[in-house]
């Protein structure tokens, strides 16, 4: 492996950071675990003059989890930071998951949740349960930061909506509600350590064996991570029974898109959403009533 | 612009200037004339290239050496710490046949010591997962993972020991 030349800055705050991607315009590119940059700058896929690398910015690694707020995530913290946190193992049990059904250890201990998502593969393992459980980006810029729903910052694949100037500083899961449980189910072609050829994040509020909220989002079966609407709508409101799942399982399969490529075909990739989207609604709905 | 940077490598401190562009797989390698580091795909998917980087495994090829400023390198070569006794898992690996080309060796005992340092007692499937990221195409993985199970028996053995 030999990369082109560029230029290589560690940054300290966040507005530098922001600064330096300003001066160097469109040949910047910002890194956190480099596991997807620097792999598309060997492939000749990405060229950069300037690699802003976002280690050495204090507390971007960190990971906080407050009473009543919810979980913040650093956009410097490691795949399996986050997969063995014992407060997301406890609190956000898919969260952790997802983390965990990314890539192989050596590329979890480099890589990064937010790296992940800003990459934006259809794939990206850790976007659907995140979006079920209605998770917030911030993006920092020269002009201050925003805040802006995981569901809306997918643009498509490899496109995302930072805006020029902009760093992904963290990704934030607000506190689950009371009676609610989430669940990530994937499948790819070797189980452990390929990319997902589907991936299904779910979150359902449940009273008694009423579900009375769903959220369900689809990975690898659409240009960006999508939401089930038409699935959600058949379990809202209704009681959780294996007739109920079958049907949301359908729909699911008929709402998504996929494509066939190397790593499944569409159609076995729709009737592995009908699948994932049962064992996936069957795992939150357990987590839910604490079985 | 070249920069200076500080690591550790095998416990021996080291001051080099790199290229930014440069991997720590290509440092170590080039600079350091450490070779038992491999280079396989050069994609962070086969594990040959697999080092430890302040007690974590890491693929050295999606590394930036100008990245690990400062930070404890660990390879193949420190595992034998006096390089004449072999560590427990080198020593499984031959007792168990678990070489058989050689390529993957490196990267898989490290990614063993990774595991056997924060789990010392794992099961086949936990042994599994952990070599995950490491592609071996002679052995087939049996011999690989019984040596790991055996050496998390001796490295067990020899912290009782003292």
């Amino acid at each position: 492996m030999s990369l082109a030349r560029f230029d290589y800055y560690a940054p300290e705050s966040i507005e530098d950071a922001c600064r330096l991607l300003m001066e160097q315009g469109g040949g910047a590119v910002v890194m956190a675990g480099g596991t997807d940059v620097l792999l598309k700058m060997h492939r000749g896929l990405l060229k950069a003059n300037t690699v802003i690398d976002l280690q050495k910015i204090k507390g971007m690694n960190r990971i906080s989890f407050e009473e009543g707020k919810g979980l913040t995530i650093g956009a410097m913290a490691r795949l399996a930071d986050v997969e063995l946190h014992p407060i997301i193992k406890y609190r956000y049990p898919a969260v952790a998951d997802a983390a965990k059904a990314t890539a192989n250890v050596q590329i979890r201990n480099m890589g990064t949740v937010a790296g992940n998502l800003c990459n934006a593969a259809p794939s990206a393992d850790n976007a659907p349960v995140l979006i079920a459980m209605g998770a917030e980006v911030t993006l920092a810029g020269v002009k201050g930061q925003r805040q802006l729903p995981l569901d809306e910052f997918f643009k498509g694949p490899g496109l995302t909506a930072i805006g020029e100037g902009e760093i992904f500083t963290s990704i934030h899961v607000p506190i689950a509600p009371e009676g609610s449980g989430a669940s990530y189910k994937h499948i790819s072609p070797r189980g452990k350590v390929d990319i997902s050829a589907v991936g299904v994040g779910v979150m359902l509020t449940m009273n008694g064996d009423i579900c009375e909220e769903a959220k369900i989002a689809l990975g690898a079966v659409a240009p960006i991570p999508m939401r089930a609407i038409k699935a959600e709508k058949i379990i809202k409101g209704r009681r959780i029974s294996s007739d109920l799942l079958e049907k949301a399982g359908i729909e699911a399969s008929h709402e998504c898109k996929p494509i066939t490529d190397v790593r499944a075909t569409a159609e076995y990739r729709k009737k592995m959403v009908a699948v994932l989207t049962i064992r996936a609604i069957d795992e939150a709905s357990s987590r839910a009533s604490g079985k | 612009m070249k920069h200076l940077i500080t690591i550790t490598v095998n416990g021996d401190p080291y001051s080099i200037a790199v290229d930014p562009w440069r991997t720590l797989n290509e440092v170590l390698r080039e600079d350091l004339g450490l070779t038992g580091t491999k280079l396989g795909c050069g994609e962070g998917d086969c594990g040959a290239c697999t080092v430890l980087v302040d007690g974590r495994s890491v693929s050295s090829c999606l590394t930036l050496a100008v990245a690990v400023d400062g930070k404890d390198i660990m390879t193949i070569e420190g595992l034998a710490f006096s390089g004449e006794e072999l560590h427990p898992i080198q020593e499984a690996f031959i007792e168990k046949g678990a070489i058989q080309c050689g390529f993957c060796t490196s990267g898989m005992e490290l990614s063993a010591l990774n595991l056997l340092t924060k789990n010392p007692s794992p099961d086949e499937e936990e042994i599994r997962t952990a070599i995950s990221g490491n592609l071996c195409r002679c052995t087939g993985y049996y011999n690989i993972v019984d040596a790991i199970g055996a050496a998390a028996e001796k490295m067990k053995q020899t912290n009782d020991n003292n």
